[in-house]
């Protein structure tokens, strides 16, 4: 697949659209491939006597996870200078089947000097945003 | 409360972390990035990289065990049960491969408290020591976290 050239892009431009599924078995299985094993994301009581919902997906599982589709756009994903994100809403996942999460990716800004787009991520859970101001800027 | 004699605090360089392959295949399953680059090797040397590439959160995994220096010191005063992860920020100076070996230095950028909510900003400096002695930016990660306090 050809990777995306930086002139032909506009601000605005809606550049990949997908839908992310965490179930608890994910939870369990980034929280040992990350080593934060916060007992928020794998055990209900723990969770609901600190004042959550229930299990509430790792903020980092959810960043990492939406990026995906700026990665497989760009073609690299070693062409991520940065990424941030602001963890606005948890995500409960419930014990059986999946949360559902939205991610839309737009261009938000070029900076034709350095070469790189500012990819802005629109996540959703159930109409809800979960992140806030998360930007992916991309060397293309 | 989070205490605030931790602001300006700057942790001496952690013991190399290694990126190994396998480390990067699981967490990169875990997250679920399908990307080639990620898991074979001949598609990364292919776009350039001398090993599989980490996903663009990789150092997270880092970062955090730089970070349990300072978020796990009792004398910090962050109790863990009332933490929510605010932001997260990574800036990668060039990707990271695996092979490479990681050390970090922890700063403690700030440490603020209103209204009964403390928050607290960490940033690891992640370097790749070199053969010639000056260390090899590799990502910048920089996170905020908030604390509750008992009474909200």
């Amino acid at each position: 697949m050809p990777r995306p050239v930086l002139a032909e892009l506009s601000v605005g431009d809606v550049v990949a659209t997908g839908a992310v599924e965490l179930d608890r078995a994910r939870l369990v299985r980034y929280a040992g491939a990350s080593g934060d094993f916060n007992p928020i994301h794998w055990d209900e009581s723990f969770a609901t006597e600190v004042g959550l919902p229930g299990v509430i997906a790792h903020g980092m599982l959810t960043m990492g996870s939406v990026v995906g589709v700026v990665t497989g756009w760009a073609g690299d994903p070693g062409a991520v200078v940065a990424y941030q994100t602001r963890f606005t809403k948890p995500v409960p996942v419930p014990v059986r089947g999946a949360a559902v999460v939205e991610v839309t990716a737009t261009v938000g800004a070029i900076d034709a000097d350095a070469g790189t787009a500012r990819i802005d991520l629109t996540v959703t859970h159930e109409g809800a945003k979960v992140l806030g101001r998360s930007q992916a800027t991309v060397r293309l | 409360m989070a205490n605030p004699d931790f602001a300006g605090r700057e942790y001496p360089a952690t013991a190399p972390y290694a990126v190994g392959r396998e480390k990067i295949r699981e967490f990169a399953s875990a997250v679920g990035a399908l990307d080639p680059a990620h898991h074979d090797i001949v598609v990364a040397r292919g776009l350039g990289y001398p090993d599989l590439v980490a996903p663009p959160t990789f150092a997270v995994v880092v970062a955090q065990r730089a970070e349990a220096q300072y978020v796990q010191d009792p004398e910090a005063g962050i109790d863990f049960s009332r933490v929510v992860h605010a932001d997260e920020k990574f800036v990668h100076h060039r990707p990271i491969v695996a092979g490479d070996e990681l050390v970090t230095v922890l700063h403690v950028d700030s440490v603020t408290e209103r209204a009964g909510i403390a928050m607290v900003t960490t940033r690891c400096e992640v370097a790749a020591p070199a053969a010639d002695g000056e260390p090899e930016p590799v990502a910048t990660v920089i996170s905020s976290l908030v604390v509750r306090g008992e009474a909200s």
